[in-house]
């Protein structure tokens, strides 16, 4: 087992603990932290199953997005499609024997990563054609779409450029969940494309990514319009009406 | 320099979003709360010592009282969505009045003090250190924000600049930085129960005066009580509609249609008013101790039931907040177990055949509806979602014959602010009212073009202060101006149906 190796498995099992450990304390942050007052964005739906279609809207359609910058919503709604595709066809890296969906899905996961790259890079335009986008971008921002686009080039880089053993990258992906350590192959894309995933890891419970908790914790869409029947309060502010006069 | 602080935009044929002019409104400057006013308020004097460390120590306090700050000051990916929806923005150009960049004024600050990232790498992610500049520029750019959430609707999270311009100007104020205006209204209404310092009297005359006007108007004893014990309906209304044109106007038709309805009202001269700038201020304390003065005067004069009168951000604190603030309203008549919108209450009515109403008496007018931000995304009405939208222009269709509504872009949800809101009603502001105002002046413009719309209705004390103050300066008639139940007074067909 080389160095390499166990350097890259090391940083697997790091950067998986950064993602669990951070998101997940975020999530339950965000979970724990009180709602004293009803703050949905009217008009509101009057159900919590209407409340959650709203919020899945959101999450699956970008509504709002879609009325509000059509420009945004078509980069914006191809980066993050392909992205899912692409995610889901990287699960055969990680089953053995490989799920029967996620074998009829690999071409349209290799379509996906040229869609994931035309999504940034209008995204990515925007940020310098538009002259609002360009004064409200940060080093970050510009930064994290380098690090997605980089990501993705170096996957495309596996596929049309420079081939990897893929058969052998599958089986270090294994060994990583099955706690058997197997070699990884030391290609340039593949090592590139690798260590950009795991930075990807580390940096998203840190960063702006914080959106992917965010979007479901959005008392503006998720709150239930009930103001009038239900007292929405928390425990801070329930403790202010023993001060009260009346 | 005063000629340029008064530059009117010139209305075109549609609203070009404006490149960016730096700075366009950075001068322009609200007049900081003295110190006894502050200190009435419990409030520092004046800018404290320690400021950093209390402003820091404030913020996090908030980031654990409310959800809604934490995860909208995480969650910004600058998709710049947001960026040409801000009416102040779209006036001015000026690029901190882009909701993205007036939130960031915070949240590189959050990013600062709260988040590892902010610590390890500032300059990265653009984290700040809370500075005598950052917060002259909260101090500017948060009372440049009229809190109407327009970004919120058009953010794919849902991101708030009201809840964050709440936090800000809550932290300047637990600093001394206070703004004179909201904080004088505040006071007042704590000490006199109304935000024009009417006393009860004054009061008391004030509406006898107009019971006189209307028996001269129309032969008809119509009455405004105040403070019957025993009445059926407290009404709580903007105290701009004892005697602001046209707010005044409205107040009248509340009472004609209340008369004609044969029902047992009375105003309370202790909850003389139903807007709270506490929410203004992102203060709990003082909006809850507003609110409870409504639940005190109910109580103490046992009425069943509470009727608001026509005010944007009232209406957001009796629909969304009071149950909250002053709740639970337990004690009211089961039937009507929260309180109602005034147009709740005469819609329902109309559609009793409760009223009589000739809509010839407003065949002069081509009348259009102005949704203001706090009715159309902070509230409801009616029970259904949109309810705020279709059941004043249900009144008006009733009571006029000619009714066109403005561009879809600008109405409903999407409505545009006045400019005035949230805190911006102040002479010193005029500029920023005048820029905010902008987006829905081209509407109103394109209407009155194109449809010969010769009114506007409006459900808001501020909304028609500002309009009508504001208009004269982009070459407009403010008589254009009326409360909905203006409409409803000019065609209610008095000792008919009573």
């Amino acid at each position: 087992m080389s160095f390499l190796s166990v350097a890259y498995a090391l940083l697997f099992y790091g950067a998986a603990a950064v993602l669990i450990g951070g998101l997940g304390f975020k999530i339950w942050s965000y979970f724990a932290l009180p709602v004293p007052m009803k703050v949905f964005t009217a008009p509101a739906p009057r159900t919590r199953s209407g409340a959650a279609l709203r919020v899945a809207r959101e999450v699956v359609f970008f509504e709002s997005l879609f009325h509000s910058n059509k420009w945004i919503w078509i980069f914006g709604a191809l980066f993050h499609a392909s992205l899912a595709a692409v995610l889901l066809a990287h699960l055969r890296y990680f089953t053995e024997p490989v799920w029967g969906w996620v074998v009829l899905i690999q071409p349209i996961g290799t379509y996906a990563g040229f869609g994931l790259i035309a999504g940034l890079g209008g995204l990515w335009a925007r940020r310098f054609v538009e002259e609002r986008s360009r004064y409200i971008s940060g080093l970050s921002d510009h930064l994290m779409l380098a690090l997605l686009a980089g990501i993705g080039l170096a996957g495309l880089g596996m596929k049309y450029v420079a081939h990897t053993d893929i058969v052998a990258v599958k089986a270090f992906a294994l060994g990583l969940v099955y706690l058997d350590w197997q070699p990884l192959p030391t290609d340039p894309f593949l090592l590139l494309h690798l260590t950009l995933v795991a930075m990807l890891m580390i940096v998203l419970p840190f960063s702006k990514l914080l959106h992917i908790p965010g979007v479901f914790f959005s008392p503006a869409h998720s709150q239930v319009d009930d103001a009038r029947e239900h007292r929405q309060i928390a425990a801070w502010n329930a403790a202010l009406d023993a001060t009260r006069e009346r | 320099m005063a000629q340029k602080e008064y530059d009117v935009p010139v209305l075109e044929d549609h609203l070009p979003t404006p490149h960016l002019q730096r700075d366009a409104l950075a001068h322009v400057r609200s007049h900081p709360a003295k110190p006894e006013l502050q200190k009435a308020l419990g409030f520092p004097g004046e800018l404290v010592e320690d400021w950093e460390a209390k402003a820091v120590a404030k913020l996090g306090e908030l980031l654990q009282k409310h959800r809604s700050l934490r995860v909208y000051l995480d969650a910004c990916v600058k998709c710049g969505a947001c960026a040409d929806k801000c009416q102040f923005f779209l006036g001015s150009g000026d690029p901190k009045n882009m909701p993205v960049a007036r939130q960031d004024l915070l949240r590189q600050v959050y990013r600062k003090y709260f988040t590892a990232a902010g610590k390890i790498a500032p300059d990265l992610v653009g984290a700040k250190p809370l500075t005598r500049e950052m917060l002259d520029e909260w101090y500017v750019y948060y009372h440049q924000c009229s809190q109407c959430r327009r970004c919120s609707l058009f953010c794919p999270y849902g991101i708030d600049t009201a809840e964050i311009s709440m936090a800000a100007r809550e932290v300047l104020d637990h600093i001394g930085m206070g703004q004179k205006y909201t904080n004088e209204v505040i006071l007042k209404c704590h000490q006199l129960g109304n935000n024009l310092g009417l006393n009860p009297a004054a009061l008391r005359n004030t509406v006898e005066g107009l019971e006189e006007d209307i028996m001269d108007d129309t032969g008809v004893p119509v009455r405004l009580p105040v403070d019957e014990v025993g009445a059926d309906v407290l009404l709580v209304t903007p105290s701009a509609d004892f005697f602001a044109e046209p707010q005044v106007d409205g107040l009248i038709g509340y009472a004609k249609v209340f008369h004609q309805a044969g029902l047992s009202w009375t105003l309370s001269s202790y909850a003389s008013e139903a807007g709270n700038f506490g929410m203004f201020i992102g203060s709990y304390d003082h909006m809850q101790k507003l609110a409870v003065r409504i639940r005190k005067a109910a109580l103490d004069l046992g009425v069943k039931r509470i009727i608001v009168g026509e005010c944007g951000h009232a209406w957001r604190v009796a629909y969304s907040l009071l149950n909250t603030t002053s709740g639970p309203w337990d004690f009211l008549d089961p039937k009507y177990p929260h309180p109602q919108h005034i147009c709740e209450y005469t819609w329902d009515l109309i559609q009793k055949g409760g009223l009589n109403l000739d809509a010839t008496a407003n065949d002069d007018k081509v009348v259009t509806f102005h949704d203001s931000c706090n009715p159309a995304r902070a509230a409801g009405m009616g029970g259904y979602p949109g309810g705020q939208f279709d059941i004043p222009r249900n009144i008006i269709k009733t009571v006029c014959n000619k009714f066109v509504d403005m561009h879809p872009d600008t109405i409903r949800e999407k409505t545009f602010c006045c400019g005035g809101g949230g805190g911006l009603l102040t002479e010193e502001l005029m500029p920023v009212r005048i820029a905010g105002m902008k987006p829905r002046m081209q509407a109103l413009k394109q209407v009155m073009d194109e449809k010969g719309v010769t009114h506007m209705a409006a459900i808001c004390a501020i909304c028609k202060s500002q309009f009508t103050g504001v208009m004269p300066r982009y070459g407009m008639d403010p008589y254009m101006i009326v409360s909905l139940h203006q409409l409803v007074n000019n065609a209610i067909q008095l000792g008919t149906k009573e």
